[in-house]
């Protein structure tokens, strides 16, 4: 094996710089000439505007500019688009209320983007948006997710009656039925998917440059996919050509899925450079990134299995209310519908699943994609469904699921909601999971923690999810505007090293390792002779960006093919020096050699002379630079099971996860250090969420959960070691054998969690985030109910 | 945060004279409270006048059976002290406690009693040890100190010096966390001190405060049997979206107990 390729533990090729202080943030690029611009962002959930006043901000010291929605209509740039089209009930796409970047007549939620002011300095910027008047006439709220589609609610939009999005049944709905009128025994559950706010450790950030000489814009953004923000920028807001248009995606802090989107910041910033004539630079404070990121989660959901009398499944059931907040945020409409009601399955042979999903509008920050997106929301809500199953037919957890499995035969398997599974082998997963979490100790364990007066239970979730987004005719037949592929190229020097461009971005992957490491593999290049770049549309060929555990899944395999075809081109190009047949030429480990001779020439040689070609075969071209473009024919499906255990005290609802175990399929690793990072960090989230984060508005739509002082992120203290192991599978599907981990443990953690908090109370369900009072009150009530 | 003037003083009667003379003027210790608060535009004082430089604020000695904590004494060098761990461990795990390393290495004692933030740890140690607040101007006991929700019984130009705390045959802190900010949910600590034991709340209410039903089940013995008897006022709890009045109060009790056991 080569010691740096695939499979081995390379340490990050990245973090030399990381740690040494010289990353490269949106907030570290500093450029002659900066302004600095502030939001004026509404203090309102829900208001009209009657005026804007800018004369006191435009008098004030170092002001530059004050520019409102009114400057951004005349000049003909937005409104912001929603890329996803989902068709309603009435067979009419779904209500896509108008969102313009700077607001125009009306604020929709306490944040919304009224005007930006842009000075010589910030803190001059800051002081001048205190000085922009606005005159509001304040209107009543919509806040709650489960009622917001009430009748005698306020309606939001006027093209949303009912402030509904859309109403989106999926599913066999008569077949469902019957299932359920024949059942042997129904169960059902209600529950709530709490929202979250994402919380990257970077804010969001913008810095617009307009160059009059070429009459070119270059935006340094904090993004996660800087040619889709150049798409949408150029072809739907208006704001440049592509060609004239660069976007750069330098080091970013994180993403989680909240800097995929195309947000009002970044075009406003775009056009107003161009429009002063200077460079403008906003950098968000974490106040803004909890007001006006997009917010994650947020459904609420009735969800019912009927079982046959041996616990079999018969077909499932499900309601949800989906919040999209105020305004559709790019991919927003996919999330609830798409990527949820399509993981209904699980990892279940559930014949027949039938779903109805209404997204609603409110006076809420807008919702959409939040690490695993839709999966987790899907994965709760079918995992905790089974735990309640299990107790319903008196079965063990496990063993409820391990009846419902599908077998491990039935691969390629075709889910009754349109995935076809790749490959799996769930029973492996949840023996090796057991193994792990010493199942079988647990009631010990349990009896122990009692003699310490405390409650000691077990939870488990056998998850699946799909990745590698994604097969573009797939997704351009549910309504994405765009195709899902991705490119690569990978570019040897005449000295022999290589440059590989991706049309991924890697915000703490850690895509420059994994990404040398498969060059590294394939065509035997020193790891240190590698270097792996992204992230600028002028540097890079067109991608699609990361998120969806795409990044190795589809990219990994452009640039798989991309040196598939330097080999090729290198065959020739050695078999000519070689004075051999191509068809003689072998390669391996970094050398074209001649079958059943000594007789062979390096890469970096055979890179030299293509660009050197003084001697050379004839017909082929010179330069030894490939590039490939990867459309997946199908999703990956990385499943696995993840088993928490947890230690209650009952007299204050204190949670402690005591015991944490992960077996995980993720096809085959390319870089195992990596992986185990990405999975403490998933499970993290998913802890997070079960335990700790809950994004709280007040009637009045007044964001509770502000700041870090009343939003609880997981910390290193709220958490065990972990357990990991992996139960691989190879997915027939992808040429490299991988599925992708990014959000496998923020979508196999909260039902585990949550699992074992039920099981150590005894109690049927508890919702999200599961905090001291909510338990203890649980608690209290378990304790009532059996005395 | 707005502009405004900073003033550096040397010695108490500077800091006083400098606040005399301000037109709106903020003293600053840690500046782990004032600061943010500024960052926030919710303070906007025309002179800080910062504390940082006057020696006479620092230092920790044990005098006459009581522990003297200078003002401007960091929480890290209250927890690292020799001194206050001998005398008053448990006032040295509370310091260790709060907040990050970050705050421990700026935040003071002075600043934490003079903010009386309701969610703060200290008082609820110098109410239960009957501590006595040493200002700029006279000697404050504990129990007159904290008046209300961040308000206590200082002047505008008054500067706390020292704290007093008297040694204690038992002592013992508890604190519930919020989960998010870290600090008191709640917080009680418990000591017994010449004979008595006496219980100071933090966290619960708006303002930190004595017990005194916790002390009367107790009957100043370490003995926790009474508390769960013990009926707290709910309806002066603090009740948000992290705890419930209710949740609170029954907090403070779990928190008694846990504390008395914590002496023995
Ligand atoms: C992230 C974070 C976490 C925290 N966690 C906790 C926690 O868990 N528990 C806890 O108790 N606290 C916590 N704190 C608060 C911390 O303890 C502060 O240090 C403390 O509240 C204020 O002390 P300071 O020295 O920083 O005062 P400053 O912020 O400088 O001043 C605070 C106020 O006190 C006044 N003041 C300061 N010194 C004097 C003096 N000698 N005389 C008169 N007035 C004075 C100032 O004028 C100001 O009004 C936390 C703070 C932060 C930022």
């Amino acid at each position: 094996m080569n010691e740096n390729g695939i499979g081995a533990s390379v340490r990050r090729k990245e973090d030399q710089r990381f740690l040494i202080g010289k990353g490269n943030y949106t907030d570290d690029i500093n450029v002659a000439g900066q302004t600095h611009a502030v939001f004026v962002r509404s203090p309102h959930a829900h208001a009209e505007i009657k005026g804007i006043d800018c004369s006191g901000a435009l008098a004030a010291p170092g002001v530059v500019a004050v520019l409102t929605g009114d400057d951004l209509a005349a000049d003909g740039i937005g409104p912001l688009i929603c890329g996803v089209t989902v068709t309603s009930d009435d067979g009419e796409p779904h209500r896509a209320p108008a969102h313009p970047a700077l607001a125009q007549g009306k604020v929709n939620y306490v944040g919304d983007h009224v005007a930006i002011v842009i000075a010589e300095t910030r803190a001059q910027a800051r002081d001048a948006a205190e000085l922009v008047d606005v005159d509001y006439n304040v209107l009543p709220a919509v806040i709650d997710t489960g009622s917001a589609a009430d009748s005698g609610q306020q309606q939001i939009h006027e093209v949303a009656p009912d402030n509904v999005c859309y109403n989106w049944p999926f599913g066999d709905k008569d077949g469902v039925e019957a299932a359920f009128a024949g059942a042997h025994k129904v169960s059902k559950l209600d529950l709530v998917n709490n929202r979250m706010v994402t919380n990257p450790m970077e804010p969001r950030a913008a810095l617009g440059e307009y160059n009059p000489g070429t009459d070119e814009i270059t935006l340094h953004l904090t993004t996660q996919n800087p040619h889709v923000h150049r798409l949408v920028l150029s072809a739907f807001n208006q704001l440049a050509p592509e060609h004239k248009l660069r976007v750069v995606g330098p080091d970013v802090g994180g993403g989680f899925g909240a800097k995929i989107f195309v947000y009002a910041e970044e075009l406003v910033v775009g056009w107003a450079c161009r429009k002063i004539k200077r460079p403008v630079k906003w950098n968000g404070d974490r106040t803004e990134a909890f007001l006006a990121d997009a917010h994650g989660r947020d459904h609420v959901s009735t969800a019912e299995m009927a079982m046959d009398e041996n616990g079999k499944f018969l077909a499932m059931r499900v309601q949800t209310q989906a919040n999209l907040g105020a305004y559709l945020s790019t991919f927003s409409t996919m999330v609830p519908s798409y990527l949820y009601a399509f993981l209904l399955a699980g990892q279940y042979s559930t014949p027949l699943i039938y779903s109805e999903v209404k997204a609603v509008f409110t006076n809420t920050a807008p919702v959409d994609a939040c690490r695993g997106a839709g999966r987790p929301e899907a994965t709760y809500l079918v995992e905790r469904l089974v735990d309640i199953c299990a107790a319903d037919m008196g079965l063990d957890p496990a063993e409820i699921r391990r009846r419902n499995f599908i077998p491990v035969d039935a691969f390629p398997y075709q889910t009754p909601v349109v995935q076809c599974y790749d490959s799996g082998d769930y029973p492996a997963a949840l023996d090796k999971a057991m193994e792990l979490a010493d199942y079988s100790g647990f009631s010990a364990r349990a009896e122990e923690a009692k003699s310490r007066g405390k409650l000691r239970g077990i939870g488990l979730s056998s998850y699946v999810e799909a990745c590698g987004i994604a097969p573009s005719a797939a997704v351009g037949q549910l309504g994405a505007g765009v195709g899902l592929w991705e490119s690569a190229q990978v570019r040897f020097n005449p000295t022999g090293n290589v440059q590989v461009f991706t049309g991924t971005h890697s915000h703490g992957q850690g895509h420059e390792t994994t990404f040398a490491q498969l060059v590294c593999d394939q065509l035997g290049v020193p790891i240190e002779n590698i270097e792996v770049i992204h992230g600028d549309t002028a540097k890079t060929q067109f991608g699609m960006g990361t998120y969806g555990s795409r990044s190795l899944a589809v990219g990994g395999v452009a640039i798989a093919r991309a040196c598939d075809k330097l080999i090729a081109k290198g065959k020739k190009i050695a078999a000519h020096a070689l004075e051999a047949a191509e068809g003689d030429i072998e390669f391996a480990d970094g050398n074209f050699s001649v079958a059943g001779t000594d007789k062979a020439m390096n890469i970096a040689e055979v890179a030299f002379t293509a660009y050197v070609p003084h001697s050379y075969p004839e017909g082929v071209e010179p330069g030894f630079d490939e590039n490939a473009f990867f459309d997946p024919t199908n999703f990956s499906f990385p499943a696995g099971t993840h088993i928490c255990e947890v230690e209650v005290d009952p007299d204050t609802g204190v949670v402690e996860v005591v015991k944490y175990s992960a077996v995980d399929d993720f096809g085959r690793l390319i870089n195992p250090m990596i992986v185990e990072g990405q999975v403490h960090g998933g499970i993290a989230h998913g802890v997070g969420q079960a335990l700790l984060e809950g994004c709280s508005y007040d009637s009045e739509g007044q964001l509770i959960t502000a700041s870090y002082m009343d939003y609880a992120m997981p910390r290193a203290d709220n958490l065990p070691s972990f357990d990991i192991d992996y139960a691989p599978t190879n997915p027939p599907d992808n040429p490299l054998g991988v599925k992708g981990c990014g959000e496998a443990g923020a979508i196999g953690a909260p039902p585990a969690v949550i699992n074992a908090i039920s099981n150590a109370l005894g109690v049927r369900h508890i919702d999200m985030p599961a905090t001291p009072e909510t338990v203890w009150r649980a608690a209290q009530q378990a304790a009532a109910v059996s005395a | 945060m707005y502009e405004f003037n900073y003033r550096k003083v040397d010695s108490v009667a500077a800091a006083v004279e400098a606040m005399q003379q301000a037109e709106d003027g903020k003293f600053v210790a840690g500046g782990q409270t004032m600061l943010p608060t500024m960052k926030h535009r919710l303070a906007s004082p025309s002179d800080l006048i910062d504390l940082g430089g006057v020696a006479e604020l620092t230092g920790i000695s044990v005098e006459n059976e009581n522990l003297i904590v200078g003002a401007m004494t960091t929480h890290a060098a209250v927890a690292a002290s020799a001194e206050v761990q001998q005398a008053i461990p448990a006032l040295a795990r509370l310091a260790g406690n709060i907040g990050d390393p970050a705050v421990r290495n700026r935040g003071t004692l002075g600043g934490s009693i003079a903010n009386h933030d309701p969610a703060a740890d200290y008082p609820a140690a110098v109410i239960a040890l009957g501590a006595t607040v040493q200002t700029s101007k006279r000697a404050i006991p504990a129990e007159e100190f904290f008046t209300g929700m961040f308000e206590t019984a200082l002047k505008d130009d008054e500067i706390v010096t020292s704290v007093s705390f008297p040694l204690p045959e038992a002592a013992a802190y508890m604190k519930f966390e919020n989960p998010a900010s870290r600090y008191a949910i709640v917080g009680v600590f418990v000591a017994k001190t010449g004979g008595e034991v006496r219980v100071g709340v933090t966290g619960a209410t708006a303002c930190a405060h004595r017990g005194f039903r916790l002390e009367a089940a107790l009957g100043g013995e370490l003995d926790a049997g009474g508390i769960d008897a013990v009926e707290l006022p709910v309806e002066q709890m603090n009740s948000d979206i992290h705890a419930s009045a209710e949740y609170r109060a029954h907090l403070v009790k779990v928190m008694t107990k846990r504390a008395v056991e914590a002496c023995q």
